[in-house]
């Protein structure tokens, strides 16, 4: 309940993050660019095996250079070394696992063989402190196969590793609700459809008692951009349908996955009639075996006024605890049963008594979650 | 686990009837149930000349059949056989309606005709033939594979042996090539999607609340409240994927005969889309002599890991006359592959049970400086300074020692701890405190009760060529985010990045890969062999894919010697096809200027 709660408060909190979000980014941008290379002392990268395809010719064996201070520009950002001024402590020590030597140059960590060793060669030598070369554009190939059939095949490349775009339809619920007489269902759906960071949401539910008009119809229609590992902010526009005034409505609110594994969302909507009203609900998968899942779910709604013709008071007006027990013959279809209790409160639940309906009910529910 | 028990049961089954297979006509004969081994002459393709076409085909897997892309009409394809110092020229028919390529793993050729597409070359345009031409500089076991798309998923991949120009120093009496890997009756974009829609989709090993683990609720809770799965140990397992041993499943007994006191070399390519492997041969102890296709010093074990991408060459000496299983189980334990070693065909011995699947510990979230106690130096990682736990020895006595519960004390998506790694929704965390992982086993194998291969163990057989101290390090952080399924480096997929990671021809530069996910990636440099850090001198082993274990380092040496622009990835196709690949470029000095 109050991780529901602060739900909302963050709401409005990531709403400001967005732009510092951004900056944090740009900032980034700025200290990656590396500055331009000094002229390294010219040393073969003759290897064999390009020797061998006469690609360059073996230099006579080189001597090792001096060892280098092993300040990268990395390290001394973390405050880790000084870049200038740093003198190099050439003792290479005897590789110790868990104390390469650069660490131990920065006083991290003494390696386990005290003893300075002479002979390091190799991969035991430690790295000198060249600054990187300047950033270039990944455009070598151009050279000999042409920029014109090169540029295509680039264009995919990063289209095709990181670029995708992706599609999911989910019916979370489609259930019958068993209750003496008032026999009903209800359904709630979505659509996506987006890359990894962007994306289309289309959501449509509804419920209602057979043989009556759909109550609480809604369709909803939002941007969807990921703000975090976890999180989407997402806007709007919301269109009731169904019995009774229809409203519609602009929609901003997050969703996502919260410490603990609970499924979020909560959202804000202000109608065109100029009413506010909000909506927060939370869930949890406990497995109890691979395919057999306890599902608690709970809902709030909350209204900012009081809106008669809706039978709305203003406060909390409604909630509703749903427990399901869903076993998932495929992850992608799973039957469930349930128990669903809903709930009426302050004026709202008087204007539903004076309707002649029951505040709150208790009901069991059969149905079946899929999606592809 | 009712899939795992039934499977168990087809195994023990396979044996009997093992040996009256019938002969598929899409398999290699190198790679046909009961073959006699390399040193028969066998249809393989060699010579100047090669022609490899590239189509769509049928087919079958323990008995049912499934669409692949196979080359020469076999999965996989063609061993191709060549010698050092020859030339060669591969026409390559793309028979698909789609662009295709081929890159040949491991082998150091001119950059053009690495076979990238949109990196070294083009690509192959459907129904057009692109002839790769290039000397042949190296010996060993490598291996070719499409990059474009998800074909490596669907059997568009094939083993190479190239011998060495005069003797072959690792001597043996028989060879046998074991390529394996793992295929999947569901479409490659199809398993791409279900990962986007639901990141644990393939995991059926998760915990649950009569699982019976020995894990406390507060672990549970701890890993909860991080939104971490201890058993995302892989993303694409058993539960889809059939595990093949040279295009066989486990039913087939595929069976590679030796005589009795043979020296048998057993060339291990692991062609796999998505799967580590733990390989080991019960009653056989397996001596490495070559890794990535270069020789190292012999070393005896009982088990391996061997990484997507990566290759070693083992010796092993059956000396009884009976048959010996090679079991190559999947690293989360949801499925194997399975082979048989023996005197004659139709033999078969008892193969063993999955193990139990390894439950992932802190240290897999990169906080196994806490791992060394209290106080050890050894746990002072840069990233762990930075957050001032233990800059100075002296000043250090309080940071490890004091810290109980570590995941309390560290912020799992700290910044400040990866300067170069970018503010993303693809960094779900970053490791606080990841040590080297060089020197362990791999996930899952610490505890299994006999010797297990590290890359600590490898040592070079000849010295490296470039024995230069680095002048440059860089670090270069694997980043991931299991919920929304997004792979990078640094927090930036290829579809992002803005530039390649420059290089100067010649220089040569520390490389250290720091793995900030709950997985082990196989990271590969094209074009090039670099050494690995793991105290060695000048006689490191040389590589061309690096497992960074989870939550650990890896580093590695190289010297940037081939100039041209070179792919640079996780070698899980579907981490790589999610972002996780960067261009690395080399330019000569004068360019750079």
């Amino acid at each position: 309940m109050n991780r529901l709660l602060s739900i909302g408060v963050a709401l409005g909190a990531f709403v400001a993050a967005v732009p510092a979000l951004a900056q944090a980014h740009d900032g980034h941008g700025q200290q990656d660019a590396q500055p331009a290379p000094k002229p390294a002392p010219a040393a073969s990268g003759c290897t064999p095996e390009h020797a061998a395809m006469g690609h360059c010719k073996m230099p006579e064996p080189v001597p090792a250079p001096p060892a280098q201070s092993s300040c990268t520009p990395e390290h001394a950002k973390m405050g880790h070394c000084t870049m200038p001024e740093a003198k190099p402590e050439p003792p290479p020590a005897a590789t110790d696992p868990d104390c390469s030597p650069e660490h131990a140059k920065m006083g991290h960590c003494t390696p386990k063989t005290s003893a300075v060793d002479d002979t390091a060669v190799g991969t035991s030598l430690p790295a000198g402190d060249a600054p990187a070369p300047r950033p270039v554009a990944a455009n070598y190939a151009d050279r000999v196969w042409g920029k014109n059939d090169m540029q295509p095949a680039r264009d995919m490349l990063r289209r095709e590793h990181g670029g995708g775009t992706f599609n999911q339809v989910m019916l979370d619920l489609a259930e019958v609700k068993i209750a003496k007489g008032h026999e009903g269902y209800k359904f709630e759906g979505s659509v996506w459809y987006g890359g990894d960071i962007n994306r289309f949401v289309f959501k449509a539910e509804g419920e209602g008692e057979f043989g009556e008009a759909m109550e609480g119809a809604e369709l909803t229609a939002l941007y969807s951009r990921a703000i975090d590992p976890y999180f989407n902010l997402q806007a709007g526009i919301r269109q009731d349908v169904g019995a009774g005034p229809d409203r519609t409505h602009a929609v901003i609110g997050v969703e996502g996955l919260a410490p603990y594994w609970f499924e979020v969302s909560g959202y804000l909507y202000l109608s065109n009639k100029g009413e506010v009203t909000a909506s927060f609900a939370g869930e949890y998968d406990q497995r109890l075996t691979q395919r057999l899942i306890l599902q608690p779910k709970v809902e709030f709604d909350l209204s900012a006024q009081d809106m008669p013709e809706l039978g709305i008071g203003s406060g909390l007006m409604g909630a509703e605890f749903g427990l399901r027990l869903r076993y998932e013959i495929a992850r992608e279809f799973a039957p469930y049963v349930g128990v669903v209790h809903e709930t009426k409160f302050g004026r709202t639940a008087d204007y539903a008594r004076a309707g002649g309906s029951d505040a709150s009910s208790t009901n069991f529910v059969i149905g079946v979650r899929a999606w592809f | 686990m009712n899939s795992t028990m039934d499977r168990r049961q087809l195994l023990r089954g396979a044996g009997m009837g093992g040996g009256a297979l019938a002969l598929s006509s899409w398999m290699p004969a190198w790679a046909q149930t009961n073959s006699p081994g390399l040193v028969r002459d066998l249809p393989v393709v060699s010579g100047e000349d090669i022609r490899l076409k590239i189509a769509h085909q049928m087919v079958t897997i323990d008995g049912r059949q499934g669409h692949a892309i196979g080359i020469n009409g076999t999965v996989p394809g063609p061993l191709v056989r060549l010698r050092e110092g020859q030339k060669v020229r591969l026409h390559v028919e793309n028979a698909l309606d789609e662009d295709s390529s081929i890159h040949w793993h491991g082998l150091i050729l001119p950059f053009h005709m690495d076979g990238v597409p949109g990196v070294s070359f083009p690509g192959i345009k459907p129904r057009s033939t692109f002839t790769y031409e290039f000397p042949i500089v190296q010996s060993g076991t490598y291996w070719y594979h499409s990059h474009s798309g998800l074909q490596e998923q669907m059997g568009h991949y094939g083993p190479i042996v190239i011998d060495p120009e005069g003797t072959d120093p690792i001597v043996s009496d028989r060879e046998h090539v074991i390529v394996l890997s793992d295929y999947s009756f569901m479409h490659p974009h199809k398993i791409f999607q279900k990962l986007k829609q639901m990141g644990g989709y393939f995991n059926q090993q998760k915990l649950t609340a009569t699982d019976g683990e020995p894990m406390s609720i507060k672990d549970r809770m701890e890993w909860g409240r991080m939104r971490m799965d201890p058993t995302d140990v892989g993303d694409v397992t058993g539960s889809t994927y059939s595990f093949l041993i040279n295009g066989h499943g486990a039913r087939d007994n595929w069976t590679a005969l030796f005589r009795p006191g043979e020296r048998v070399r057993l060339r291990f390519v692991n062609a796999s889309a998505m799967t580590t492997f733990n390989v080991r041969i019960p009653g056989l102890k397996i001596a490495i002599v070559q890794s990535d296709g270069l020789p190292v010093r012999p070393v005896a074990v009982d088990e391996f890991q061997i990484a997507v991408a990566e290759t070693y060459d083992a010796i092993v000496e059956p000396i009884d006359d009976r048959a010996y299983t090679l079991v190559a189980e999947s690293v989360d334990r949801s499925g194997m592959a399975v082979a048989t070693l023996a005197p004659r065909p139709g033999m078969a011995a008892v193969v063993p049970p999955l193990r139990k699947r390894p439950l992932a510990t802190m240290k897999y979230l990169g906080l196994g400086g806490m791992d060394h106690g209290g106080g050890g130096a050894g746990g002072c990682t840069p990233e762990h300074a930075a957050m001032g736990h233990c800059t100075m020895p002296e000043a250090g006595a309080d940071a490890a020692a004091a810290a109980p519960a570590p995941a309390m004390d560290h912020g799992m998506r700290d910044f400040s701890v990866a300067p170069g790694v970018k503010k993303t929704p693809t960094v779900q965390s970053i490791s606080p405190m990841p040590v080297d992982r060089m020197g362990e086993p791999g996930q899952g194998l610490a505890d299994v009760g006999h010797r297990v291969l590290t890359y600590r163990d490898l040592v070079a057989v000849e010295r490296n060529p470039d024995i230069r101290a680095p002048e440059r390090a860089m670090r270069i952080h694997l980043t991931g985010n299991m919920e929304r399924y997004m792979w990078a480096f640094d927090g930036e997929k290829l579809s992002e990045v803005k530039a390649p990671i420059p290089f100067l021809e010649g220089e040569r530069v520390r490389v250290t890969l720091v793995n900030d996910t709950m997985m082990g990636h196989p990271i590969h440099l094209h074009g090039h062999f670099f050494e690995l850090v793991t105290g060695h001198g000048d006689f490191a082993p040389r590589k061309h894919t690096v497992n960074v274990q989870p939550g650990g380092t890896a580093t590695f040496d190289f010297t940037a010697d081939a100039v041209g622009d070179w792919a640079f990835h996780c070698h899980m196709l579907y981490h790589m096809h999610g972002g996780m690949m960067q261009v690395v470029t080399v330019r000569p000095r004068e360019d750079a200027a």
